[in-house]
């Protein structure tokens, strides 16, 4: 019996060598990326590879329903000369620019509004989200109405109010057309700023406020070196969102203008869109649409740099 | 929508004779014995189904009618015929995709040159065209470009949406004009009369894909203008566009303000509430203005033929609806009797009725439709698939026409001259630019 038992613990086999697998396996350091894995399969299958043909695409000559063939960067090189794609470059940096920095401004002052103890608080809070709440496409019919060059409600108070003799040409105007899609998209724009910066004040703890009163610090003080320092890690993304999505805005261009009058109002995604989906020319859109990543890194890599230095949010000056 | 029914045209009297054949209870029963007879020649695969993809309708009572006419087919042949409604621009994308991977709809429905977009994709269907063509007196020479590729029909044209003047006629006789201009001069100074009288008109120059290519292709055309010549070649660059361009200008300075922003829909509203004297659209306006009963508009407005230039003979540009059946289908022989079926007199003539001459027919015998004279407003209509020119005009019907016209480079070039954007100069070489890269390949 005893004999029998040593036998059978004799038997067993010798311990296998650990492989590196082994330690993959188990390595603790290694399970975090074991979990992400899904994750970062879903990214690699609906973003990455469909941005990376769309690269693919701008370097070749693919329209719908034909394969193209590799023709370098003809596409860009063609683009580089074209009059109507530049236009399209400013309008969309004008539209970014202008845009975004409007709706940062109104959308701080709201913030600061909203932040004060007010009657009916949750209320107002909720109305003011009313424009980001209603689709896009509605609220940008609903321009197209105010801005009709004969219907509009504007222009039609204007003029029985006796300050206007003729109805303004809101959209067939070339800048005219500009100021009031950059407008219409500042309408829509502020609620979200607004309301993503009302979150980051109400983190701010009111004893520095306190503190600040007791130093006798004025107003103006008080937000410069408490509420704008403590503001801007939250204010990097939201402006960095805010940016990104101006800059890749289509809906509301492709229902007031379509890119109309004279292309006056063409962004970079428009252009794209009526070159690769309905010219069929998939490879020059999809240069147009490769082009608009530069910006975008751009917008992405400052707002991260914002975010990774500590001093700089805190308002002071890195060494 | 419509105020046409088959009772309403019977007693039009001048229409008796043709519509003696729609009307009475026997009417269903014909058209199943007469798709049975198509059926006949192509017989229908056992247990065939169909999808079929079409542009959206403009005028409800078309659809509706389209409808019953698919119905109706289903009853006759036992065919399920299943229809898909789909913007107009995005039937061409779709069709593309679907040709070239080998699957979707069995048959499509779309714009000008569809069919040229991938003609080796397509079902032959010359016989059908043919079988059409001799019983109902002829094809129109557009059709006859529209649907046939290599000397075999790859579509059948099933119908144009003709684009024409809309006028009033009151502010057209106080402009001093006793009928609509007839020439591009008379037009010019009809344009600087209505203006100066507070009765202005106006086209669109926004991306409209409809209204606003259908006019200047018109103006660029009518002084001898063109995109490309027989061969493709790029020849836009010419002293004629520039001609057409300046009278464009002239035209532009009198149009009501805010042109350059209208779409498709603008002139349609501006004309119901009367800030629009005249403007280029289908019949939809009149059809629109009768369904909301706007007598006084009813009355008072018309349409006319477009006016001709120094070319000599008409330069209209009309939207044409060509169907056609993939090669994948399963069901090639039920493809061609819907097709059959679908321009047979005994259901085209109902649908024509039914789409208030927002429809015009390619095929000769339909002159004869009651629709044309039911209302002599609408007769004008009639001639629009006999008048018109092609996509691309002189040169191939196909992909480069059609994205020519989908990158609006002939409207944007009479746009940015006429807004002030861009010299003459300046605004053709960018058209030419462009042109000369879609026509390169």
């Amino acid at each position: 019996m005893t004999d029998l038992a040593v036998a059978a613990r004799g038997a067993r086999r010798p311990i296998r060598a650990i492989t590196a697998w082994d330690r993959l396996k188990a390595n603790r350091n290694w399970l975090g990326a074991w979990y992400m894995l899904p994750a970062a399969a879903f990214l690699v299958l609906f973003l990455a590879y469909p941005l990376l043909l769309g690269v693919w695409l701008s370097f070749t000559d693919t329209r719908i329903g034909q394969a193209g063939e590799f023709v370098g960067l003809e596409n860009y090189e063609w683009l580089w000369g074209d009059s109507v794609f530049w236009t399209s470059v400013f309008n969309t940096l004008l539209y970014t620019g202008v845009a975004s920095v409007v709706k940062f401004a109104v959308g701080l002052y709201l913030a600061l509004l909203l932040n004060r103890h007010m009657p009916f608080k949750a209320i107002i809070r909720a109305v003011v989200l009313i424009p980001f709440i209603v689709p896009t496409v509605l609220s940008a019919i609903a321009f197209w109405w105010l801005y009709d060059t004969q219907f509009s409600i504007v222009s039609w108070t204007l003029r029985k109010a006796g300050l206007i003799a003729t109805n303004i040409n809101f959209l067939g105007d070339v800048w005219n057309a500009r100021w009031s899609t950059i407008f219409a998209n500042i309408w829509r724009g502020v609620p979200f700023i607004a309301i993503t910066l009302l979150a980051g004040l109400q983190t701010i703890s009111p004893s520095l406020y306190e503190a600040a009163t007791i130093d006798g610090a004025r107003p103006w003080q008080m937000f410069r070196h408490i509420t704008y320092p403590l503001l801007t890690p939250i204010i990097a993304v939201v402006m960095t969102f805010s940016v990104l999505f101006t800059f890749t805005d289509f809906q509301l261009i492709w229902v007031l203008t379509r890119g109309g009058p004279v292309n006056a109002t063409h962004l970079m995604a428009t252009l794209s869109y009526q070159r690769a989906i309905l010219g069929s020319y998939l490879g020059e859109g999809a240069a147009i649409a490769t082009a608009m990543i530069p910006f975008l890194l751009a917008a992405i890599l400052i707002s991260w740099f914002g975010l990774q230095r500590r001093k700089w949010q805190q308002g002071g000056r890195d060494d | 929508m419509n105020k046409f029914t088959r009772r309403s045209l019977l007693q039009g009297g001048t229409a008796a004779a043709a519509t003696g054949l729609l009307a009475g209870s026997g009417f269903a029963g014909w058209a199943q014995a007469l798709a049975q007879a198509a059926a006949a020649t192509w017989k229908p695969e056992p247990g065939a189904e169909l999808t079929l993809l079409r542009w959206k309708r403009f005028v409800q009572s078309e659809e509706d009618s389209f409808m019953a006419l698919v119905a109706n087919f289903t009853k006759a042949t036992g065919v399920k015929l299943t229809v898909v409604n789909e913007s107009l621009d995005d039937v061409q994308p779709k069709a593309s995709v679907a040709a070239n991977i080998g699957s979707g709809p069995d048959m499509f429905w779309g714009l000008y040159s569809l069919p040229h977009l991938f003609p080796a994709k397509v079902i032959d269907v010359t016989d059908v065209a043919n079988y059409l063509g001799k019983k109902y007196g002829g094809w129109v020479p557009s059709a006859q470009v529209y649907g046939r590729s290599g000397g075999k029909w790859i579509a059948i044209p099933v119908g144009y949406n003709g684009n024409v003047m809309n006028y009033r006629i009151s502010s057209m006789e106080k402009a001093g004009f006793k009928a609509f201009p007839k020439t591009t001069a008379e037009f010019l100074e009809y344009c600087k009369a209505t203006k100066k009288n507070n009765t202005p008109g106006g086209m669109a120059l926004g991306h409209a894909s409809g209204d606003g290519n259908a006019w200047v292709h018109w103006c660029l055309w009518a002084f001898g203008g063109n995109l490309v010549d027989a061969k493709d070649k790029v020849i836009i660059d010419s002293p004629e566009t520039a001609k057409s361009l300046e009278y464009a200008k002239q035209l532009y300075d009198n149009f009501i303000p805010g042109t350059a922003s209208w779409n498709d829909a603008f002139n349609n509203k501006a004309f119901l509430a009367g800030e629009v004297h005249w403007t280029n659209n289908g019949v939809s306006i009149y059809a629109a203005a009768k369904a909301q009963k706007m007598q006084n508009i009813v009355d008072d407005m018309d349409h006319a033929l477009w006016p001709v230039g120094p070319v000599g003979k008409p330069t209209e540009f009309h939207v044409a609806y060509p169907l056609l059946a993939m090669k994948y289908t399963k069901n090639p022989m039920a493809c061609k009797a819907f097709m059959a079926f679908l321009m047979e007199a005994a259901n085209y003539d109902k649908w024509l009725i039914d789409s208030v001459a927002y429809i015009t027919h390619p095929l000769n015998a339909y002159d004869k439709n009651p629709v044309w004279t039911s209302d002599k407003k609408l007769t004008v209509a009639r001639d629009v698939a006999k008048r018109t020119l092609t996509a691309g005009h002189l040169g191939s019907v196909g992909e480069k026409a059609a994205s020519a016209l989908a990158d609006f480079i002939v409207l944007d070039m009479f746009a940015s001259y006429v807004s002030g954007r861009e010299t003459v100069k300046g605004a053709i070489q960018i058209a030419d630019r462009q042109a000369r890269r879609l026509y390169r390949r």
